[in-house]
């Protein structure tokens, strides 16, 4: 059975004492990667690299030949910025701290925002959720039921409200009531929907007005079973929202989610948090070595 | 991204024989050129490559065309190999001869089958049906709410109960659909895992139970290389009649659809484009094809040829 973990052994026998990486290698290297939707231009990048690091130190041995390639690709997932730690213990220098969460239909937005706000509660912060998804169908009803089981307050206005107007409450109640941490949810929205993308800005702008500097953290939101249309998905919502971290879910299933090593590579926007279930304990702060790992060592077939 | 396969391809003529001919060695590159096209448009690994060697071997075989350049012969050669791979004709769904006919939907977390489900509901109901929808997930929050909300906009009911059995749901919804002489019945059914065994037990049970006349697989266009082990999954163990295209309203090239014909051969029959409820059409495989090769003209150009 073709394991990927078979794969990195062979990789390395093959490329062990030479100077070139042969073309069968770089093959099967390009399918691992693909496979997991890493996409045909960070793959190319990788094998650039690579080949680049085996040109210049060869006869490596095995073993660093396995973390030569570990490490390419590490290497080009950004890291955390101090001033937003992942961390739900870590100190935050904004009180309160505002995280908007954004992303396209049915990404895992409401969920997330359920299981963040256990964490940080479970940290011993005092959190608060706004109810900016005014729009779909059950959304108000459905972050309302995640609240309850965080147990952290919401603030709503209903179905149909501004959502605006929404986040601007939610963050002027956290001010007043002294909250440590405000998540504000979002309606899910295709990124190539101009006007729904404007209203996103606006939503951002208002809180700006309640504490100097929020939202603080712009957190988008991705699926790990999407493809290569999440590269537009991250730069559409960076050039309206200006996104500060990434969530990948949905990694429970066999979906990779290869395709946040190009997008935090080329936007320089850290992977922070991944989605690995539907129960409220379900979410990890993002850890590279492991993400990699898990490229390589999981089974590329299911034959 | 590719705009336009064909312009690639002409310059990938060019870069590799200085003449636009048809040969072994520009051949190849054009190849890999496609190749990279449909990975980019997000056509499994395999699936590309099987359809490569396909495209190849028919580019060889056919020669030159005089009328037309290698890069349009060729890009013309990959439209209609996507369109046979999608499926020829346009599928319709199947009625039972004896109402309720029962329709199943079934699919991963947050693909849209909720909004699916009321939409196929409004579709039937314009055509002059008479349906009636089941709230099938006791898991997700608010999941009733949801289909509730949407029910009532378009005015069709929805059978519900308190308790968490989506089986017992589904079981009774097929009596109440009976009693009320609704003569279709959908069924929503929560979000899955194809990796979450007791779940996909629960769905493949429920598709027995109520004997279900038509059950659809819920996809999201967006999705990945990941599209092939879902499709092959979910038709594993509920044996699927039909796919539904989601959010294709969006700017995404849609290549899951060639993958997951190639891995269940199994007919797209709907696409959904858009949260409003009138955003629902049949599926058109030429459509597909142009879309995921990001292209227009280049197929009526050579037809004309
Ligand atoms: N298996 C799994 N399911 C998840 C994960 N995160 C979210 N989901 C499920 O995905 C579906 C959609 O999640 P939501 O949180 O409603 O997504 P959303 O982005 O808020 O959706 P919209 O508001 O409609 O755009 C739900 O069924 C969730 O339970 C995850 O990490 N793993
Ligand atoms: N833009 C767009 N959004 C869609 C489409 N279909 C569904 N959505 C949105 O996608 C999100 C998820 O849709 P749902 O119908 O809740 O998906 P689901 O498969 O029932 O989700 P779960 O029950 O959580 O598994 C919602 O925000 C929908 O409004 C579509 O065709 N286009
Ligand atoms: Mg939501
Ligand atoms: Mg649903």
């Amino acid at each position: 059975e073709k394991t990927r973990s078979g794969f990195l052994d062979k990789i390395s026998k093959t490329l062990v004492g030479k100077d070139k990486v042969d073309d069968e290698v770089l093959d099967d290297l390009e399918e691992v990667l693909i496979t997991s939707d890493v996409g045909v231009k960070t793959t190319l990048e990788v094998i650039r690299r690579i080949e680049e690091r085996v040109a210049r130190d060869k006869y490596v041995s095995s073993s660093e030949l396995q973390n030569i390639l570990r490490e390419e690709i590490t290497d080009l997932l950004i890291e955390n910025e101090p001033g937003r730690p992942a961390e739900f213990d870590a100190d935050l220098s904004n009180k309160p701290h505002v995280i908007m969460v954004v992303g396209v239909n049915g990404v895992g937005k409401t969920t997330t925002i359920g299981k963040l706000s256990h964490m940080y509660k479970e940290a011993g912060k005092n959190v608060m959720l706004g109810a900016g998804d005014t729009f779909r169908a059950g959304a108000v009803e459905q972050l309302k039921i995640w609240s309850e089981r965080a147990g952290v307050t919401l603030i709503q206005q209903g179905q149909g409200a501004d959502p605006a107007a929404v986040a601007f409450d939610t963050v002027a109640s956290a001010k007043s009531k002294g909250a440590d941490v405000v998540l504000v949810d979002t309606a899910g929205r295709l990124h190539n929907r101009k006007a729904l993308m404007s209203e996103l800005g606006k939503i951002k702008r208002v809180m700006g007005k309640v504490v100097e500097g929020a939202p603080h953290e712009v957190l988008l939101v991705l699926d790990a079973s999407t493809g290569q249309n999440a590269m537009q998905q991250a730069k559409a919502f960076t050039e309206v929202v200006d996104v500060t971290g990434l969530a990948l879910t949905k990694l429970d299933g066999t979906a990779k989610g290869g395709i946040v090593i190009g997008i935090s590579h080329e936007m320089s926007v850290p992977v922070k948090y991944i989605g690995v279930g539907e129960k409220i304990e379900d979410l990890q702060v993002f850890e590279r070595a492991g993400f990699v790992n898990a490229l390589f060592s999981r089974q590329s077939k299911d034959n | 991204m590719f705009e336009d396969l064909s312009t690639k391809l002409e310059s990938a003529f060019k870069s590799v024989s200085g003449q636009a001919r048809l040969s072994d060695i520009n051949v190849a590159e054009t190849v890999r050129e496609i190749r990279r096209a449909l990975l980019d448009a997000d056509v499994n690994y395999e699936v590309a490559r099987s359809l490569t060697s396909a495209v190849k071997e028919k580019a060889l075989g056919q020669g030159g065309l005089a009328s037309v350049t290698p890069g349009q012969q060729f890009t013309k050669i990959v439209y209609d190999e996507l369109v046979s791979a999608l499926g020829q004709e346009q599928e319709e769904i199947t009625f039972s001869q004896v109402p309720p006919t029962v329709i199943l939907i079934a699919g991963l977390q947050g693909s849209g089958k909720t909004t699916f489900s009321a939409k196929l509901a409004k579709w039937l109901k314009d055509q002059g049906k008479n349906p009636m929808l089941a709230a099938a997930d006791v898991y997700r929050p608010a999941a009733v709410d949801q289909l509730r909300t949407l029910a009532s906009d378009i005015d069709v009911p929805v059978h519900s109960i308190a308790e968490k059995d989506a089986l017992r749901v589904a079981k009774e919804a097929v009596s109440e659909a009976k009693k009320a002489a609704r003569d279709v019945l959908i069924i929503d059914t929560a979000g899955r895992m194809h990796v979450d065994e007791h779940m996909m037990d629960e769905v493949s049970r429920i598709r027995q139970t109520v004997n279900a006349t038509e059950v659809l697989f819920v996809v999201d266009a967006m999705t990945g290389q990941d599209a092939v082990n879902t499709a092959r999954q979910f038709n594993k163990q509920i044996d699927f009649d039909g796919v539904v295209l989601t959010k294709l309203d969006g700017d995404t090239r849609g290549g899951a659809a060639i993958s997951i014909r190639n891995v269940v051969d199994k007919p797209i029959k709907f696409v959904s484009t858009g949260e409003k409820m009138d955003t629902i059409s049949p599926f058109y495989p030429d459509r597909m094809a142009q879309r995921i090769l990001g292209m227009g003209d280049v197929v009526t150009l050579v037809e004309k040829a």
